[in-house]
């Protein structure tokens, strides 16, 4: 028993639900001090006269907390995803669909982009060495800065809708394939590139018999990356659209606003998203890299 | 033939290169202009092959050839740019040509100056030092606790797949309008990629150089700094220049929150209301050389402080 219980404490699960068990603790202490305080101003600037009592129940309860607690976020959530109709306004699931959808888009678009920018590179010297430095320097230049002017630009090109989020998502995310392609597809084993060599192999077959092949761990790592890097710039991209939905137009009117709640459960959700998505693309890893015998 | 095609080619750019800058505009509404943008293209593109060629010869030209590829392709780009929007004259709401972005950015510099000592002297800086330097000391602490490094990995790895600029509204509500609020994002933002590849670094060292540092009978401290700290020098190196980059967005992007009248991102947002497109584009070349010169400073120093890893070793 004794030794089954300490087996168990080395698990890795005990550990991160530890950590996770004791970051709650102190997000309550936390609360309690910050809304505490703001509670007793509330009540003094009132007149009225406060008890400890109070205050700790109200520290748990205000509208508008500055540092709303755990139980709070979770109602909102659970509020705004079962308790709305999927198509209004006040449901995270519309704001959420309305991001993925541009995620999801720009990364396809990306994905696609930085294969073809890698392709190219692999393929031409001349390209390697005038275009690999600025694909480089690309990602130097705070991207998403742009956003608000890409935004309006296309918008007054009467693009408006999911595209111009995309394009953002695309430039955030065709960078880490890039990188990651060009380094598998340079990255052929030297005795299989010699024996295609020696079959008079063509620059097509090999790179469909060979080099491919050999990206796809490298291409699925950058996927990786580049899906997360996609939501960061369709959350980015919504903000200045203003109210047109979407979890960062989301944050922007819960921080015009004051709903601290509205932006900690957005919050929530995008931390969700991301997760699933990168789950997602390990799955499809997984599933690719295990049919060929390597370990995804 | 190739000795007389290059010559051609650098009079072809050139003469690109003068109808884009003193034509009036409009000129490629109604003539025959629009050809010679794309042999202008084919001429530069020989040109770059050429230089390329140059580059890999080995001859005492080598390292500028090197450099003039990617600045032909640069200013290539440019040119395209230049011509396009002044050939079909588009309107300043929605792409201004580069000469006139750089001529605003001359008559600009006390405001944009301004705007760079808000945003980056004080966020940025303020903010990247205390989040490397949280992650720095948060790595130390949890290499040396097996439990915090079962614990803390997967949780920082999930940290590390959210986006973590979606707490700006939360630190403006919390620490104001000025810049305090912007460093408290960026330091949020460089914590995680910091802890992560710190604690990678640190776990990398070699059994067999541990080994010998302990038949030397090494105190802790010069493990430490004689063994652990170089082996983590590159993959602290790659979260620095990572982190050189997010910081900048993050202050950039926390700006959109509420900011006092000064900062890049609030001359962005402002300047985009007022449909002044050249100054938004001249703030973002701002920025843009902020980030690039900040991540070559990194580079620089990666260079002199791993002179011993293989990267780094191979190109001498």
């Amino acid at each position: 028993m004794k030794q089954q219980l300490k087996s168990l404490t080395q698990t890795q699960g005990f550990a991160v639900l530890t950590l996770v068990l004791g970051i709650l603790v102190i997000w309550y202490i936390a609360a309690l001090l910050m809304n505490g305080n703001q509670m007793i101003n509330m009540l003094e600037r009132t007149g009225q006269s406060w008890t400890y009592i109070q205050v700790l129940q109200g520290a748990y309860s205000i509208q508008r907390p500055p540092l709303p607690v755990p139980h709070q976020v979770a109602m909102e959530l659970y509020q705004s995803v079962f308790n709305q109709a999927v198509t209004s306004r006040r449901s995270l699931v519309y704001h959420s669909m309305i991001t993925l959808e541009s995620t999801l888009l720009g990364f396809a678009l990306g994905s696609l982009l930085g294969i073809l920018i890698a392709v190219g590179i692999v393929h031409n010297r001349t390209l390697d060495a005038s275009l690999m430095p600025w694909v480089i320097a690309s990602q130097t230049v705070p991207i998403l800065a742009i956003a608000p002017i890409v935004v309006v630009v296309l918008g007054s090109m009467n693009l408006t809708g999911v595209l111009p989020k995309a394009m953002i998502s695309m430039y955030l995310s065709f960078f880490p394939v890039v990188i990651g392609m060009v380094k598998g597809l340079r990255s052929a084993d030297k005795l299989h590139t010699e024996l295609m060599i020696t079959y008079n192999a063509s620059a097509q077959q090999m790179f469909w018999k060979l080099r491919w092949f050999s990206a796809q761990p490298y291409l699925f790592a950058s996927l990786k990356i580049a899906i997360s890097a996609a939501l960061v710039g369709a959350i980015v991209a919504e903000l200045p659209t203003g109210a047109q939905g979407g979890l960062g137009a989301r944050l922007l009117s819960g921080s015009y606003y004051g709903q601290t709640v509205q932006i900690w459960a957005a919050l929530v959700i995008s931390a969700l998203l991301g997760w699933a998505l990168i789950t997602l693309v390990g799955m499809a890893e997984r599933l690719v890299l295990n049919r060929r015998g390597l370990r995804g | 033939m190739n000795r007389l095609l290059t010559p051609l080619a650098i009079c072809i750019l050139l003469a690109q290169t003068w109808i884009a800058l003193h034509l009036p505009k409009g000129f490629y509404q109604d003539s025959f202009l629009l050809p010679v943008l794309l042999i202008a293209l084919l001429a530069a593109a020989h040109l770059m092959s050429r230089l390329t060629a140059l580059a890999d010869s080995g001859r005492p030209w080598q390292r500028p050839c090197q450099l003039a590829v990617p600045t032909l392709f640069g200013l290539m780009i440019l040119l395209v740019w230049e011509a396009i929007v002044r050939g079909y004259d588009v309107p300043l709401v929605l792409m201004p040509e580069p000469s006139r972005v750089f001529v605003t950015l001359g008559n600009n510099l006390p405001l944009l100056w301004a705007d760079f000592q808000q945003t980056y002297l004080k966020a940025v800086l303020a903010g990247y030092l205390m989040g490397c330097g949280l992650g720095f000391v948060a790595a130390k602490l949890v290499v040396r606790s097996p439990f915090l490094q079962k614990g803390l990995l997967p949780l920082g790895n999930f940290m590390a797949s959210i986006p973590i600029i979606g707490i700006a509204p939360i630190m403006v509500m919390w620490f104001g309008f000025d810049w305090q609020s912007k460093a408290a994002v960026v330091v949020v933002m460089t914590f995680f990629p910091m802890l992560i590849n710190t604690v990678a670094g640190l776990r990398s060292v070699d059994p067999l150089h541990a080994d010998l540092m302990h038949t030397y009978a090494a105190g802790k401290g010069q493990i430490f700094f004689k063994n652990q700290l170089p082996q983590a020098m590159p993959f602290i190196f790659n979260a620095l220049k990572l982190n050189s980059t997010l910081a900048l967005i993050g202050a950039i992007v926390a700006e959109f929150f509420g900011t006092p009248i000064v900062g890049m991102g609030f001359r962005i947002s402002a300047e985009v209301g007022r449909m002044n497109m050249d100054m938004v584009w001249a703030t973002i070349f701002v920025a843009a050389l902020a980030g690039s010169l900040s991540y070559g400073a990194l580079a620089l120093l990666e260079r002199r402080v791993t002179f011993w890893h293989p990267s780094v070793r191979r190109e001498r």
